[in-house]
């Protein structure tokens, strides 16, 4: 081999004009070449774990099918929630967007499914996310920049306008504002005349993981987690299909955690927010079939598979037997996954759509309900309408052309993949001890804990990729000095500007002394302990800002700076 | 240059602030532990500052560089901001040194209004101290 790939080089087959169809030419002269005898001295998962050279039955020991694994559909879903799985049903594929205008993103959306997108998916930006209206001082820069522009229902009525409630599912990327923000779904669903118990989707609503890793947040989180309580009170009774909270992973996971750590932070929120529904009086099997979790897909293949797996199976126990729900319905892990952005290289951005793809075939393989692949320019901007397509035929292309759909948990009885998930299950079981310790995760998040084993984890793989002990191809190894080679979604201030305007329209037509009632009455029930569901949609149906209605709160509740960092 | 003096260096002082709304701070945590590891002192702000802020804390902790990360695309509209309230305060011998989704394009309008150096993904905390200690030595040479 040596001999050979010394004897021709790039040089000789550019000499005759053509390439010799003889000479097998090997790359010469770039960065990467002499990694071809370079093996690692130790082999982990992305997340360090150490891999064994080979797994044999010896390491699936004490393993029992019915107990650790049984057959999909059945307890404890270890193989998957559904007998069928994607013979039955395929997962929905729901591509997250959202920019620009109300304008922008309904066109967006309308041609997302157009496209075959069988789910909506929307990302607001971060005026929003934070509560601010797109007039405030804060969100100079920021008006639709990395989401959706919406500070009010008449934003929220152009945002959804021709698209048909009742028939899709409607997922919405908002924590610290999600009940208001669900509020105004909820309002343009009235006006159409949606039915309330009919239409289905789910706010992402997870508040702890904000304090965890994203860091959205306004209040602290004693009066945050009774927002994210009263809407999974309100939801379980007027609006039975939606998924009030969608226990969210995925951020950890960005923020740079291992895959242990996402998953076992993830359930964890999970118990938290069953224990503080419980407390609210109502029984587990009343709402435990509505909450649903979202993870990530990183680049490591069998380690994610093995945490999806890991994540029915665990979920399932606590469900039963820490909470003694009876309803199978609550016992299942129902998850959406959205592939790794963290994982996507600025640099030759279209190595990324084979990142996604593997990613996105972890999440398949892993039995994921829905999928969002991302497109290859995100890591420079929000994608272009070309860029989004490819993502969302990667994963059509999965689906109808792999084959891997044909039959369920298609790894399972794997030694390694078996081996991983009983791991990665003990490894999660470890940190739920650790955090009970702690006295929960709202204790454990105001001690700092996640947070602080987060940044380890991160900082240990910056240290891995900067000794070159992890390669990320194109960013240490195999790099070239190539241009940006394609166009990036722009957004200019012309956003900003057209918010204001319609901001400022909105004032001056509403019924003003209608919102200043609606407000203060919210601002009473918040220091009482009514359900703020009812106020919001109040202030909504008045066409109050969602920065009015967060103000009147934060008055209320504070605001939460989080402890410093040493 | 100093190397040749008996007297010990001060520590290099680098605050490292996130302005804008964006919450993502993986990137500002990462790059304040690596400056901390090479020996300097690093004042990390949190999350959410705003220009105002960020000047008035390079005022008063007597920054020899700063450090901001932002992510979210509000780098045109925030970075021109807190260059120019730096060279209100006189501060403009501290190098302003910016990390995170900053497109090439970018790049010379920033470098033009007083931005130092531009670290896109990818880069690494060695790159980042290097050039961090290389301006200070100029900054504190020039000083002298």
């Amino acid at each position: 081999m040596e001999n050979e790939s010394k004897s021709t080089t790039a040089e000789e087959g550019s000499e005759s004009g053509a390439p010799n169809p003889e000479s097998i030419t090997l790359p010469a002269g770039k960065p990467g070449g002499s990694r071809f005898s370079a093996r690692p001295k130790e082999f982990t998962t992305i997340s360090g774990v150490p891999v064994e050279r080979l797994y044999t039955s010896n390491d699936l020991a004490g393993l029992d099918y019915d107990r650790d694994l049984a057959n999909p559909g059945e307890y404890p879903y270890t193989r998957g929630i559904h007998s069928t799985m994607y013979r039955g049903k395929l997962w929905t594929m729901r591509q997250f967007s959202g920019f620009g205008t109300p304008e922008d993103t309904n066109r967006r959306l309308h041609y997302l499914l157009k496209q075959g997108q069988t789910g909506l998916s929307i990302a607001f930006d971060l005026p929003t996310l934070m509560g601010y209206d797109s007039d405030h001082p804060l969100a100079e820069g920021e008006v639709g920049k990395c989401g959706v522009a919406i500070s009010s229902l008449a934003d929220m009525e152009i945002l959804l306008r021709g698209l048909p409630l009742e028939q899709v599912t409607t997922s919405m990327t908002i924590n610290s504002p999600a009940a208001m923000i669900w509020a105004m779904y909820l309002v343009v669903a009235e006006k159409n005349g949606a039915d309330w118990k009919k239409i289905s989707g789910t706010t992402q609503n997870d508040i702890l993981k904000e304090y965890i890793a994203q860091k959205e947040y306004i209040f602290p989180p004693q009066p945050s987690m009774r927002l994210v309580v009263d809407t999974i009170v309100f939801g379980s009774r007027q609006v039975p299909r939606w998924n009030p909270i969608s226990i969210s992973g995925y951020h950890i996971r960005e923020a740079g955690s291992t895959a242990v750590q996402e998953l076992a932070f993830t359930l964890r929120d999970g118990i938290e927010y069953v224990e503080w529904v419980a407390r609210a009086g109502l029984s587990v099997d009343e709402f435990a079939p509505h909450l649903s979790f979202f993870f990530n897909a990183h680049n490591d293949l069998f380690e994610e598979v093995a945490k999806y797996r890991a994540a029915r199976k665990v979920w399932a126990r606590v469900m039963r037997e820490r909470f003694g729900a009876t309803d199978p319905r609550s016992w299942l892990c129902r998850f959406h996954t959205q592939t790794a952005g963290c994982s996507l290289t600025a640099q030759q951005p279209y190595n990324n759509v084979i990142r996604t793809t593997i990613q996105a075939l972890a999440g398949v393989l892993g039995g994921t309900q829905s999928l969002h692949t991302n497109s290859l320019d995100e890591a420079w901007a929000l994608p272009t309408e070309q860029a989004a397509t490819i993502a969302l035929r990667t994963q059509q292309i999965i689906a109808h052309e792999s084959g891997v759909i044909n039959t369920a948990d298609p790894l399972g009885g794997s030694y390694f993949v078996e081996k991983l998930t009983l791991d990665t299950e003990h490894a999660c079981l470890e940190y739920f001890d650790k955090i009970d310790a702690l006295g929960g995760m709202v204790p454990a998040i105001e001690k700092g804990f996640p947070q602080r084993e987060i940044h380890e984890a991160a900082y240990a793989y910056q240290k891995a990729i900067e000794r070159k002990e992890k390669i990320m191809v194109g960013v240490n190894d195999f790099v070239s000095d190539e241009k940006r080679p394609m166009e990036i979604l722009v957004i200019d201030e012309s956003v900003s500007r057209q918010q204001q305007r319609k901001l400022a329209e909105l004032k001056k037509t509403r019924d003003n002394a209608r919102v200043q009632s609606s407000i203060e009455a919210l601002g009473s029930a918040a220091s009482s302990d009514q359900n703020l569901m009812p106020y919001l949609l109040e202030c909504v149906r008045a066409y109050a800002t969602l920065g009015e209605m967060c103000d009147v709160l934060r008055r209320a509740f504070g605001t939460y700076e989080e402890p410093a960092f040493r | 240059m100093a190397a040749n003096n008996a007297m010990p260096e001060k520590p290099i002082r680098v605050l490292v602030a996130k302005p804008g709304l964006d919450g993502h701070d993986r990137g500002a945590k990462i790059v304040a532990r690596a400056l901390r590891d090479a020996g300097m002192e690093v004042i990390y702000t949190g999350l959410r500052q705003t220009p105002e802020q960020i000047a008035t804390a390079a005022v008063q902790e007597d920054v020899d560089a700063i450090g901001i990360s932002i992510l979210s695309g509000a780098h045109n509209t925030i970075l021109p901001r807190i260059c120019e309230l730096l060279r209100a305060e006189g501060m403009s011998d501290v190098p302003l040194i910016v990390g995170g989704i900053i497109p090439d394009e970018d790049i010379p309008v920033l470098k033009e209004g007083g931005v130092a150096e531009v670290f896109q993904p990818g880069a690494s905390t060695e790159d980042i101290v290097s050039f961090i200690r290389d301006r200070v030595g100029q900054t504190r040479a020039a000083r002298r």
